[in-house]
């Protein structure tokens, strides 16, 4: 009976699907500004007339496809091309930098391809219990969460905490701006109709991440990533190598990451940034996250794409979407007439079960066809001289952050984050804290106030915050992130004081 | 006695032309549908059920995009600076378009938007979980009665369709009620199903799309949604509320007569169509039919109501 689904799967037309769907999915993601959601929502009429399990399995390969692309420019431009590459930019630019670029993208693709995997077969075989974890998820555990992410600014400043606390200070206040999500207030536009809509996600991640390293670009007269005179290929013998040593952080990544892409609401940057944070706290000596470090890749890139599947746990059985692209899918369900939620397992289980087998195909696809466009990104990046590289990506930037709400005033917002980031990062704050309080922001207070809100009219204010497991969980998780590096270090300089007496 | 022809001509060649223009109010090209909130709520799923109607009918390509931000006001202020030549439409919202020029400065009043058809709302609905103690709306009220604000309730937002029925209904039977306000209808279920809250503020289409998973204790339509025969009326109940969150189209204020004549004429014939009906009422929609000529006393009477309201909670001055 799987067996079925699973060669329904297979037809010419599914197969071609998927390839195309993670080929243009790639390519969008990798656009700074263009997101998986866009995509979709412009890609969900074609799919009208066709079959429900196919129109699935192409809307399901452009979003995987989309969140692997969003690693190219993260690694090659220092850019996120989709939130949930925020954490790729960290030891991907570094690598890229020093001439490893091609290593990188080889990693993020294998690490891609297996944190799909995983997220996919949860899909496959635990949906129906996995999804309880998306109710077990009330506003405290958001709000704990979202503190725990918070956490990840003291292991992401090195050396400079209080710059990375304001930093992340910083991103909260401007999360604040516009009309707030629950409240209906309009806060801090200071009667401006501009900042109504406030300081969107996407706009922010371009002026802040793009614009200081093409400003940087213009500046420096080096080249823009070093390059190896023998470069001929993308490394992938190297990359599988490094891969399978980090077996055990490709798995745990992969698992967070299917774990958080069920909550509604995180998504794939928090993902991403969990991932990477674990990766660090659990370092081996001589591991330098930050600076270049492989594991770093591999935890984001894997965890981003298990978010896929596990998003799509929600989305199906409770019918619930996980993520922005899931309720563009969700959507698309509804209209050819299949019932998501409890009875869609039963009711529609061929169309749910060949769409995770065609899932799982595209996923699988995505490793040649990735590691393809990889060596293509990689070359045409390091071997366009600068006077049109800098151009090309600046005006893809304007384009990107406009196609957002049509609006200039997104540009200009955008540009002003970007130039001031650059100013900002002379004086050692760096953009990713200001961007964790943007978007860990709304999550904190919307959880906060209806964790109150409930905890108030219940008379249990404490038992709310302080009283259940998950809660307690994660917040013991966050005290063990902010307090041990500040441990290890006093006992470090002991030692080290020992020994010099 | 050539002058009179020629002005006779010329009136003709002008008359000509006048009937040109209402002829000329067709589409060139495919339509951009805009919806100033994200992916996957009320508004995106029913202009979602419009688009295969309108390419079947009219020929031409409806493309949906979001335009989220300020709770929709982005969007709605954003509209008239759009062109009117009926390439453009966005969908706007009551009682959103009404609330939000009341409460602070938004970028647009009720009256600067070109509202030519008001074309379903989703009833209001309490909703709680398949486990619920709350088998009828007596259990509710009784229980918020006996332990006034002990009752959470979930809903969409705050000054919203769900908040403002919350209000109402708190008035009506004299029992206090928590809102705890959540980012859209999906969120605010989630926190139902998973206990963090004792029912819900909701719409029909939250029992479409759940099932068996929840139980409707009441809607708020004149007579029964045809998909829950069982699930009684507020007005069966005692309770004189019938409404929720209306949905339509605008086009730019600089839009002609006839454009917007023709969008309403269009918007009015998918919603006629049997097919469209069923698909909407399947999906826990109630459908409505406010036209371009009647949008104005329309727009009047819900604005009493919802100033009234809302001024009497304090949610506006």
């Amino acid at each position: 009976m799987e067996f079925g689904h699973f060669l329904s799967a297979l037809t010419p037309l599914n197969l071609g699907l998927a390839l195309f769907g993670v080929i243009a999915g790639t390519v969008v993601g990798s656009i700074p500004g263009l997101t998986a959601t866009m995509a979709l929502a412009v890609l969900v009429p074609i799919t009208f007339s066709m079959e429900p399990a196919s129109a699935l399995i192409l809307l399901g390969a452009i979003y995987t496809g989309a969140i692997y692309g969003g690693a190219y420019s993260a690694i090659l431009l220092n850019t996120p091309g989709t939130p949930s590459a925020i954490a790729t930019t960290f030891d991907g630019y570094p690598m890229a930098k020093r001439g490893d670029g091609d290593l990188a993208v080889a990693l993020a693709c294998f690490a891609s391809v297996f944190g799909g995997m995983v997220g996919a077969i949860a899909l496959l075989f635990l949906a129906p219990p996995l999804s309880k974890v998306a109710l077990a998820f009330g506003p405290v555990e958001y709000f704990w969460l979202s503190v725990f992410g918070l956490s990840l600014i003291a292991s992401l400043s090195d050396g400079n905490l209080a710059k990375g606390l304001a930093g992340g200070a910083f991103g909260m206040i401007l999360s604040t701006v516009g009309v707030a999500e629950i409240s209906a207030d309009i806060r801090l536009t200071f009667g401006s109709q501009v900042l109504i809509g406030g300081f969107g996600v996407v706009g922010a991640l371009i002026g802040l991440y793009c614009i200081p390293v093409l400003i940087d670009l213009v500046a420096v007269p080096d080249r823009h990533l070093k390059v190896e005179d023998d470069v001929k290929s993308v490394r992938i013998g190297e990359a599988y190598r490094i891969a399978m040593k980090s077996k055990f952080n490709l798995v745990r990544s992969s698992v967070i990451g299917t774990v958080v892409g069920i909550l509604p609401g995180a998504g794939g940057s928090v993902a991403g940034l969990v991932a990477y944070s674990e990766a660090k706290r659990t370092a081996k000596p001589g591991q330098k996250f930050g600076e270049g470090e492989p594991d770093g890749i591999l935890a984001t890139e894997s965890a981003n794409n298990a978010t896929v599947g596990g998003g799509f746990i929600p989305t199906l059985v409770l019918g619930i979407p996980g993520t922005p692209p899931d309720a563009i899918v969700l959507g698309a369900l509804l209209i050819q007439g299949v019932r998501t939620g409890p009875s869609m397992f039963s009711q529609s289980g061929s169309i749910v079960y060949t769409f995770i087998y065609g899932l799982i195909i595209a996923t699988i696809l995505m490793l040649p066809a990735g590691l393809l466009i990889g060596r293509y990104a990689y070359k045409s990046i390091v071997s366009i001289p600068k006077a049109v590289l800098v151009p090309a990506v600046g005006f893809m930037t304007i384009i990107g952050t406009f196609a957002i709400h049509n609006s200039v005033s997104d540009v200009f917002i955008m540009l002003s984050l970007g130039v001031f980031g650059w100013v900002v990062a002379r004086f050692g704050f760096k953009a990713s804290p200001i961007v964790l309080g943007l978007i860990l922001g709304p999550i904190a207070e919307q959880g906060f106030v209806q964790g109150w809100t409930i905890g108030a009219a219940t008379n249990n204010l404490l038992g709310m915050f302080f009283g259940r497991p998950i809660s307690q969980g994660i917040l013991a998780f966050t005290l063990i992130t902010l307090f041990l590096p500040l441990f290890l270090e006093r006992k470090h300089r002991k030692t080290a004081r020992k020994t010099n007496q | 006695m050539l002058r009179r022809s020629i002005l006779k001509i010329g009136a003709a060649f002008a008359l000509a032309a006048t009937f040109g223009t209402v002829a000329q109010a067709e589409l060139d090209g495919p339509v951009n549908y805009i919806i100033p909130f994200g992916p996957g709520g009320e508004s995106d799923i029913s202009a979602r059920l419009q688009q295969p109607y309108f390419k079947d009918k009219f020929g031409e390509d409806l493309v949906v995009s979001y335009q989220p931000g300020g709770g929709g006001a982005v969007g709605w202020a954003s509209l008239n600076g759009l062109n009117g030549n009926g390439q453009t439409i966005m969908g706007v919202n009551l009682p959103h378009i009404i609330i939000q020029p009341a409460q602070k400065a938004v970028g647009f009043t009720t009256e600067d938007l070109n509202t030519f058809y008001m074309f379903h709302f989703t009833p209001d609905a309490i909703v709680v979980a398949a486990d619920s103690p709350y088998e009828t709306l007596a259990d509710l009220v009784d229980d918020a009665k006996a332990n006034p604000g002990q009752v959470t309730m979930s809903g969409s937002g705050k000054a919203s369709a769900n908040h403002l029925a919350q209000i109402k209904f708190d008035k009506m039977t004299g029992a206090r009620t928590t809102y705890v306000p959540f980012k859209g209808t999906g969120a605010s279920v989630t926190a139902l199903l998973g206990n963090q809250v004792k029912a819900q503020w909701g719409y029909t289409t939250v029992g479409a799309t759940q099932g068996e998973a929840v139980r409707l204790l009441a809607v708020a339509m004149e007579e029964r949604h045809p998909l829950f025969p069982d699930v009684p009326t507020f007005k069966e109940l005692g309770y004189d509320m019938v409404g929720g969150a209306y949905r339509g189209i605008a086009l730019p204020n600089t839009a002609s007569a006839e454009t917007t004549k023709m969008w309403s004429d269009m918007i009015g014939e998918i919603n006629a169509d049997p097919a469209f009906r069923q698909k909407m009422l399947d999906g826990g929609f109630a459908l409505l039919d406010v036209n371009a000529d009647d949008m104005d006393d329309f727009i009047a009477a819900r604005t009493e109501e919802y100033l009234a309201d809302a001024r009497e909670a304090g949610l506006i001055n």
